[in-house]
C-alpha cells in the first residue's frame, strides 16, 4: 500500500466488515460484561442481583484459576512447539522427490480434516486407553506395565492430541513457503560451499520466517481455546489437571450454573488474549515487514 | 591455473538428449563466449561444468584434474545466476562474505576481502542495504562481488546481463570486461545476444541443439565461418543468404553475403530490387530490398544515402567477401 489513495482506498474496502466484526463483538460482550457484575445463578431464577466485582474477586481467586492459565500456556506453547518443529521437518521431507508423493502429501493432510472431538475419543479409545489401547499394547509387547496416559500425564496427553491435529496445517503452509524457495538461490549457496545444513540455516529457515509466523499467529488464535478435545477425554480432570481457561469458563457456567462468576471468567479470557495477542502482533509485524 | 577441459561430455534428461557429446577446452585466462539459440543447451553445459548437474556420459577436467564427481563447491568455480540469486534477507556485506564464511576464513579477512571487492565494484556505499533495496545493476554487481571474493579458478556467467536495459547492458559488458582485464581469471560466459559474445570474447563457442557448431575467435567467425547455422547466426544483420541460379554460378549449392559487403547503386549492378523498408538509424540505413528471382535481401548503406520505399536499386556483392555453402550447409573454402 505505497501511496496515500490506495491506503484510503484500502480502508473503505474493509469498513463494512469492520462495522460487521464490530457489531457482532460489541453487543455479546456488553452483555458479557453486564453478566459478570450480577450475581446470577441458573438455580436461583429471577434472582439477580448487582455484586459489582465480586465474581472477579472469586474467579481470581480460585485456585483452579491459576492452573487453568498455566494449563492454557502449556498447551499453546506445547502444542506450537510440536507442530512448528515438526511441519518445518515433515515440510522438508515432502519436498524431497520421492515415490507417491501426491498420495502421500493427502495422507499428511488428513487429520486435519477429522473433527476434534471424533480426533480425541480415537486417541483416548484406540491409542491411549490403558487396556485396550495401541500404546498399552505395544508397552505390554515389550514387557513393560501400560502407561495410563489421561490420568497420569492428562495435559501432555491432550497437548499430543491438538498437535496432532494441527500438524497437518502447518506443514502444509511450510510446504508451500518451502517450495516458493528459488531454486537458484539454493544453488548459489551449494556454489559457495554451504553444506546442507548451513543452506538450511542460512537460506531456508529466513525464507520460512513468515509462514512461521503465519502459522504461529493462526494456531495460538485456535489453541487458546482448545475444548472439544478436553471436554471428551479427560473433562478437565483428574481434578482441575487439564482445565484450561475456556474449559474453566464451561465448568463454571454450566456444570455450576454460575453465570455470573463465569462471564467474569469469560471477561478475564478476553483480556488475556489481549495481551498475548499484542505480543504476537508486534512479533508478526517486525517479520511482515522486513 | 583455471584451465578447464570438456571430453566427451553428454547430458541427457529423461528421453531427450540435450547434449549429445561434446569436446571442448578452455585455457586458463580466456574469456569463452558460449552463444547460440534459445533451448540449445547454453545453461546445462554450464551447470554441467559448475557441477550443478551431474553429466551423463564423458568427463570435465578442470586445472588438468578429473573434477566430473566433485561436489559444485569443490570445483572452486563461482557462478552468476541470471535471476542474481542473491540471498534476500542478508545485507549486501553479508551476501558478499557468505562463501568466504561458509570456508571458514576469519573476520579480519572477510572484512579485507569484502571491502576489497566493493571498491573494485562500487559498492562501498551500498554494503548495509539488502538486495531488494538495489537497482538491477548494482545487483547484478554484488551477484559479481560475492563471485570475486573466494578467488575461483573461473568465472561462469549464465546470461548476466539479460534483465538489464540496453543501457546498463552495455555499461556492464564493459566493467566485466574490464574485470576479466584485471583479474585475469578465466571467464566461462553464457549469452544467446550475440552482440555480447562478439565485444567481450576471445573465443566464441556456438551451440545448436547441444553440438558446437564451430569456436573460434569473433572475427575468425565473423569472417570464416564453417558453416549455414554459424553464418547466420554472428553478424547483425543476418547474413543474407542466396540460393538456386545464382549461387550455381559461384559454384556453390548457398551463398551468403553480408549486409554490410553488398554495394548499392541507383544505376548498374549485379541485382536488381526495389526497396521494400529503409531502417534509418542514423549512423547506418538497413535497406530491406526485394530482389527479382532471389527474395528479400538486406543491405547496410551509410546513413545519408537516398532512397525510399519503392525506388530501384542495384545490388552487387563485394569482390572476395560471398561465402559459399555445399548442400550440407558446409562451407566450401
Ligand atoms: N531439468 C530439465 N529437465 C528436462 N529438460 C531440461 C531440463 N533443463 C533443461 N532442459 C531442456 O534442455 C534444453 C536446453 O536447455 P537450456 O536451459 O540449457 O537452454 P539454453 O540454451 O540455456 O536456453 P536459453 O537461452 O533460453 O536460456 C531445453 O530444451 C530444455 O527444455
Ligand atoms: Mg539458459
Amino acid at each position: 500500500m505505497a501511496t496515500l489513495h490506495t491506503r484510503s482506498a484500502a480502508r473503505a474496502m474493509m469498513a463494512p466488515s469492520v462495522v460487521l466484526l464490530l457489531a457482532w463483538m460489541v453487543v455479546p460482550l456488553a452483555m458479557t460484561i453486564y453478566f459478570s457484575f450480577l450475581r446470577y445463578n441458573l438455580l436461583m431464577p429471577g434472582m439477580e442481583e448487582w455484586v459489582g466485582f465480586d465474581n472477579y474477586r472469586y474467579f481470581l481467586t480460585d485456585p483452579a484459576f491459576f492452573q487453568a492459565i498455566f494449563n492454557t500456556l502449556a498447551i499453546v506453547l506445547g502444542v506450537l512447539l510440536i507442530t512448528v518443529l515438526g511441519g518445518i521437518g515433515l515440510a522438508l521431507l515432502l519436498d524431497q522427490p520421492m515415490f507417491g508423493q501426491g498420495i502421500v502429501r493427502i495422507l499428511v493432510i488428513a487429520p486435519f480434516l477429522i473433527m476434534p472431538t471424533v480426533a480425541a475419543l480415537v486417541w483416548k479409545n484406540m491409542f491411549m486407553n490403558p487396556v485396550n489401547g495401541l500404546f498399552a499394547y505395544l508397552a505390554r509387547s515389550v514387557g513393560l506395565p501400560p502407561f495410563d496416559f489421561l490420568n497420569n500425564a492428562p495435559l501432555l496427553s491432550i497437548i499430543l492430541i491438538v498437535a496432532w491435529q494441527w500438524l497437518p496445517f502447518a506443514t502444509l503452509i511450510l510446504l508451500t513457503a518451502l517450495q516458493s524457495l528459488d531454486e537458484e538461490q539454493k544453488e548459489a549457496a551449494q556454489m559457495d560451499g554451504a553444506g546442507a545444513w548451513s543452506r538450511f540455516t542460512y537460506l531456508t529457515l529466513p525464507h520460512l520466517s513468515r509462514a512461521i509466523t503465519v502459522v504461529i499467529l493462526i494456531h495460538t488464535i485456535f489453541l487458546l481455546s482448545v475444548f472439544a478435545e478436553i471436554l471428551v477425554t479427560t473433562n478437565g480432570g483428574p481434578g482441575t489437571q487439564s482445565t484450561n481457561l475456556t474449559f474453566l469458563v464451561y465448568a463454571q457456567a454450566l456444570l455450576q450454573f454460575d453465570v455470573g462468576g463465569a462471564s467474569a471468567g469469560g471477561i478475564i479470557a478476553v483480556i488475556l488474549a489481549n495481551i498475548v495477542a499484542f505480543f504476537l502482533m508486534r512479533m508478526i509485524g517486525k517479520t511482515l515487514e522486513a | 591455473m583455471g584451465s578447464i577441459a570438456l571430453r566427451n561430455v553428454s547430458k541427457v534428461f529423461g528421453a531427450h538428449t540435450v547434449i549429445p557429446a561434446i569436446d571442448l577446452d578452455i585455457s586458463d585466462g580466456e574469456f569463452v563466449v558460449f552463444v547460440g539459440p534459445s533451448g540449445c543447451g547454453k545453461s546445462t553445459l554450464l551447470r554441467l561444468i559448475a557441477g550443478l548437474e551431474d553429466v551423463s556420459g564423458g568427463k570435465i577436467l578442470i586445472d588438468g584434474k578429473d573434477a566430473t564427481e566433485l561436489a559444485p563447491a569443490k570445483r572452486r568455480l563461482s557462478m552468476v545466476f541470471q535471476s542474481y540469486a542473491l540471498y534476500p534477507h542478508m545485507s549486501v556485506r553479508s551476501n558478499i562474505a557468505f562463501p568466504l564464511k561458509m570456508a571458514g576464513e576469519d573476520q579480519a579477512s572477510i572484512d579485507r576481502k569484502v571491502a576489497d571487492a566493493a571498491r573494485v565494484l562500487n559498492l562501498t556505499d551500498y554494503l548495509d542495504r539488502k538486495p531488494r533495496q538495489l537497482s538491477g545493476g548494482q545487483r547484478q554487481r554484488v551477484a559479481i562481488g560475492r563471485a570475486i571474493v573466494r578467488q575461483p579458478v573461473a568465472f561462469l556467467f549464465d546470461e548476466p546481463l539479460s534483465n538489464l536495459d540496453a543501457a546498463l547492458r552495455v555499461n556492464m559488458r564493459l566493467e566485466i570486461s574490464q574485470l576479466h582485464q584485471q583479474l585475469k581469471t578465466t571467464m566461462v560466459y553464457v549469452t544467446h545476444d550475440q552482440v555480447e559474445a562478439m565485444t567481450m570474447a576471445d573465443k566464441i563457442v556456438v551451440l545448436n541443439k547441444g553440438n558446437v557448431e564451430q569456436v573460434g575467435t569473433p572475427l575468425e567467425l565473423y569472417r570464416r565461418p564453417d558453416n549455414l547455422f554459424v553464418a547466420g547466426f554472428i553478424g547483425s544483420p543476418k547474413m543474407n543468404f542466396i540460393t538456386g541460379e545464382i549461387a550455381r554460378g559461384h559454384g556453390a549449392h548457398t551463398i551468403g553475403v553480408r549486409p554490410e559487403h553488398i554495394d548499392l547503386s541507383t544505376s548498374a549492378g549485379a541485382w536488381r530490387g526495389t526497396v521494400g523498408v529503409a531502417e534509418h538509424l542514423g549512423s547506418d540505413t538497413f535497406l530491406h530490398v526485394a530482389v527479382d528471382g532471389v527474395g528479400t535481401l538486406t543491405a547496410r548503406v551509410g546513413g545519408d544515402f537516398p532512397v525510399r520505399h519503392g525506388d530501384q536499386v542495384y545490388l552487387s556483392p563485394q569482390e572476395g567477401r560471398v561465402h559459399r555453402f555445399n548442400d550440407e550447409g558446409s562451407a566450401i573454402r
